[in-house]
């Protein structure tokens, strides 16, 4: 089924607000092997130059999935979301992001191409990720591959 | 100044992939999928079993990264996911750096597995200065 691709870039994402969490941190470091004292323990962060425990790079992918309906933005547009794939992802860090950082994600649809004569069609999806004073951290890209399903 | 001689990032072996490995990255990820967490979920779409998150390698890949350059000196970290990484797997994280220009480093990434398999691919800049 082919996505319409104006519709798509028309479509309005609700921004996101999120508060990040030492605990939650914590909690990543844990299971993606991340033993640095800085990742863990409060003084030792301050210690490296952080006002808390830093958000580690990919961490912010985690933020957007606490998006309470995290792909809604695809069903949204038709897609089925059995035949997608994570294409591709990218991260721009513009200040450090820490604990206790009340952040405000804001995602937009920013392409839609097909290719294999529509039987596969690459949705673009760009997040920008601001604090409280306005400022852009960081921007996040996601490339994600839905497949024609039989 | 060489290159090399600016950054050179270990390259990182990591556990082989785990049931738990994959429960606890799902719950601390926020990625709740179930086809890397329950095993009727990955038969009934006609797999043989769960295989891991794609983040969780690229997580994996970021702190090769950053255990070579403090993380306020990473500006872009990208990747392309290229293959699964099935249960038991083994990824082997490596980072090269291809030039420097303008005093920010551009590195090389991937992420293989012991079989040989090619799982991500991708890049990242850090400044220098």
């Amino acid at each position: 089924m082919a996505i319409d691709r104006d519709a798509a870039l028309a479509l309005e994402l609700d921004p996101l607000e999120v508060e990040v969490e030492r605990g939650a941190l914590r909690f990543f470091a844990q299971a993606t092997g991340e033993t640095r004292k800085e990742y863990v323990d409060v003084a030792a962060a301050r210690t490296a130059g952080y006002r808390d425990l830093p958000v580690p790079p990919t961490y912010f992918f985690s933020l957007e999935l606490q998006n309470p309906d995290p792909f809604g933005f695809l069903t949204a547009i038709g897609v089925d979301l059995r035949g997608v794939l994570h294409g591709e992802q990218t991260f721009e860090y513009l200040a450090p992001a820490c604990a206790g950082d009340r952040l405000t994600l804001r995602p937009r649809i920013v392409d839609v191409v097909s290719k294999k004569g529509g039987a596969m069609e690459l949705v673009t999806k760009e997040t920008e990720v601001v604090d409280e004073s306005g400022a852009v951290v960081a921007r996040l890209g996601s490339v994600l591959v839905v497949r024609s399903l039989p | 100044m060489n290159a090399q001689s600016v950054i050179a990032p270990a390259p990182l072996v990591c556990e082989p992939i785990s049931r738990t490995t994959l429960a606890l990255f799902a719950g601390a990820s926020g990625d709740h999928n179930p086809i890397h967490i329950d095993l009727d979920v990955a038969r009934s779409a006609g797999l043989d079993d769960v295989f891991a998150q794609g983040m969780l390698s690229m997580a994996y890949l970021a702190r090769c990264v950053t255990e070579a350059v403090p993380q306020h000196q990473l500006r872009t970290l990208t990747t392309r996911f290229v293959a699964i990484t099935p249960l038991h797997a083994r990824p082997t994280c490596t980072a090269h750096v291809r030039g420097v220009a303008d005093d920010v480093a551009t590195l090389d990434l991937a992420v293989t597995l012991d079989d040989g398999t090619l799982t991500l691919t991708g890049t990242a800049t850090v400044a220098l200065a």
